[in-house]
């Protein structure tokens, strides 16, 4: 599903989770090791963590599979 | 940046982090990056206005519900849910499924067939100038009110969750959408809505999972909801048998005949806006299929909106009220349920992206309200009534200005709306006036051959003022809503539905009166755009499961599965 140009807008929302996957991924990890203070409702969840890893992956798995090749639009 | 926006922060709800300030930043980039990398593919008026017409069903049909799923719908229908219950999602399914469904296999072939650029083009093929100008002109002045609201619900959650300045958030925000429609045109607006629909999911689905898990799941959640002495506000349908059973005061009639037979068949099938992104698919098939992916994933939308305005009814410690109320007495409205409910669960990181998504519902609704207003204004009144003989570049260029200027307008309309005490009573009135008509004018068009153009241009015209003038008969006197909405118990919701459903009779029995003492057109000036004249390709050669028909009929049984189960 290229429409619209040689990059895919698939490419353009796998860099989107990976990024954001990793950035919420890296804060839960950090929030973990150094509680606040001042902690959200179901903090021992950690859902930043799993949720943030689930999108990187997410992201990662679309960036591998509509990343622009040669031989293939 | 990062200081700058920290800076301007001052009271807030919640605090962001660093992270929760890259994650935004890093959306506004990649929407622009979007913008502009497009921005070579939009030089033709076909590619501007259409998006070359070579979208796939998949990429038209996430555009076609999320340039719906705006910030009021994320804000609005939560605000609404909590104030109504689960009555609410009635405009999420009988609402929306069948009317989407019926788009996409009755109305779809007229609209692709006729390679009409807007909804106003069909009306002038199908009846003439005069109906275009009136559809056209009506949809312009809706479209800014929209897109106005669009931006203060946005500037809200900013001021209430961030502290943000909100002329700060109105500029920043518009500036950008402004920018990457302006460059890309359609397809810049439709790229971008595919990747806000992620986006909204990632951030907003947390919440209502969360929200289980405090609540107890289902169960839970319906005992806390009874604790609090709202035993009606779980109940789709078994509350609707009197007016005043419900947190609503409408009666079922008022929910089946005006929300799902009237407003919502009138929104999806003629509203520019989202009729816009299915015609821009690559073929038929994709075009007819654009709206059943849309109606499966419309489905599933109440989990993210619906379900967290019902679990704030349930652990929020404050009562919400009235938008008016609120800005008295320091209170939180209805419309802030969402932000209350991130700031309750979203820790660093996970808070950036649930602000990232009332942002992106805010750029994909406004976007979808833009880039139809520069189309229809354009294509429908432009060239139409001001410049008829220019330059296909010239008309592009007048598309780029033109979404400036609509944005521009928007934020004008801003703050109309802030003397409505909900976003979504606000919005139906709207839908009341212009939708409901529209749609009585372009079916019996589709459908009916005998339909004269005298017929539907004065049919438009009756439905639209007598809409406004039952609003207006109401507001001047509170005891007309006896007659208005059968009930002088019915609140604005219910008003806005039977307001609805009388307009849209008036417009065709006008039509139906006037056709019969007019001339019809002749069957060779109707072929392409009217039912019996029209022929419409077959998909006999297409396997049974890539049909448009076999996935209606799966969505549709969904769609009765949900209702049984929430009865």
């Amino acid at each position: 599903m290229k429409t619209g140009g040689v990059i895919s807008i698939w490419l353009f929302i796998g860099i989107s989770l990976l990024v954001n996957g990793l950035l919420i991924f890296g804060a839960g990890c950090f929030e973990y090791f150094h509680p606040p203070a001042e902690r959200v409702v179901l903090y021992d969840v950690h859902a930043n963590i799993w949720w943030g890893a689930l999108l990187a992956a997410l992201g990662a798995g679309y960036c591998i599979y509509f990343a622009p090749r040669k031989g293939r639009d | 940046m990062i200081r700058l926006l920290a800076a301007i922060d001052t009271a807030r709800l919640v605090h962001l982090s660093g992270i929760d300030l890259v994650i935004i930043i890093f959306y506004f980039a990649l929407v622009l990056a979007i913008g502009f990398y497009l921005k070579g593919r939009s030089n033709t008026g076909e590619d501007f206005f259409m998006a070359g017409r070579e979208m796939t069903a998949w990429i038209a049909g996430l555009s076609f519900l999320s340039a719906n799923l705006g910030s009021l719908e994320l804000m609005g229908w939560a605000g609404a849910a909590y104030q109504y219950g689960i009555l609410a999602a009635h405009w999420y399914w009988i609402g929306a499924i069948p009317a989407m469904l019926f788009l996409a296999l009755v109305m779809m072939p007229f609209y692709y067939i006729s390679k009409t650029h807007s909804v106003p083009g069909y009306l002038k093929l199908r009846f003439g100038e005069g109906s275009r100008a009136l559809s056209s002109i009506s949809f312009a002045f809706m479209t800014v009110l929209m897109s106005g609201i669009n931006m203060y619900s946005m500037a809200l959650v900013l001021k209430i969750v961030l502290g943000w300045d909100i002329n700060f958030s109105i500029i920043v925000s518009s500036a950008t959408v402004a920018i990457y429609v302006s460059l890309g045109g359609l397809r810049s607006a439709i790229f971008n809505e595919v990747l806000q629909f992620i986006l909204i999911w990632a951030g907003a689905l947390l919440i209502p999972i969360l929200g289980l898990i405090e609540a107890g799941g289902w169960s839970g959640l319906q005992a806390r909801i009874m604790t609090n002495g709202k035993t009606e506000y779980t109940h789709l349908w078994s509350t609707l048998g009197h007016f005043g059973d419900n947190p609503m005061g409408i009666h079922w009639t008022g929910i089946v005949f005006g929300l799902g037979a009237i407003i919502s068949f009138g929104y999806w099938t003629t509203d520019f806006l989202v009729v816009q992104r299915v015609l821009s698919a690559k073929d038929l098939r994709a075009a007819k299929m654009a709206p059943i992916i849309g109606a499966s994933f419309k489905m599933m939308v109440p989990f993210i909106v619906i379900l967290p305005g019902l679990l704030a009814l349930a652990v929020l410690p404050m009562k919400l009220m009235p938008e008016a109320q609120a800005l008295a007495t320091g209170g939180h409205s209805y419309n802030e349920v969402l932000p209350l409910m991130l700031a309750r669960y979203c820790g660093p990181g996970l808070l950036g992206l649930g602000i990232t998504a009332l942002i992106a519902g805010f750029m994909s609704g406004m976007a979808g309200n833009v880039s139809a207003f520069t189309t229809v204004w354009t294509y429908d009144i432009y060239r139409a009534l001001i410049k008829k003989d220019a330059s296909d570049a010239h008309y592009v260029s007048m598309g780029r200005w033109s979404t400036v200027i609509g944005v521009a307008i928007s934020i004008g309309t801003a703050y109309l709306v802030m003397d409505f005490k909900s976003i979504m009573d606000y919005v139906q009135a709207l839908f009341s006036f212009f939708i409901a008509p529209l749609f009585g004018t372009v079916i019996l068009g589709m459908l009916w051959k005998r339909a004269t153009p005298a017929g539907g241009f004065w049919g438009l015209l009756a439905g639209t003022v007598s809409s406004v003038g039952m609003w207006a008969w109401v507001k001047i006197d509170p005891a007309a809503l006896r007659y208005v909405a059968l009930s002088p118990r019915a609140r604005d919701m219910a008003e806005n539905m039977y307001r609805a459903l009388w307009s849209w009779l008036i417009c065709v029995l006008i039509t139906v009166v006037v056709s019969l003492v007019t001339t019809p057109k002749s069957e060779s000036e109707l072929t392409g755009l009217v039912y019996g004249v029209t022929e419409i390709p077959s998909e006999a050669l297409v396997p049974v499961y890539q049909r448009p028909w076999f996935w209606a009929i799966v969505v549709s049984v969904c769609f009765v599965i949900v209702n049984v189960v929430f009865w």
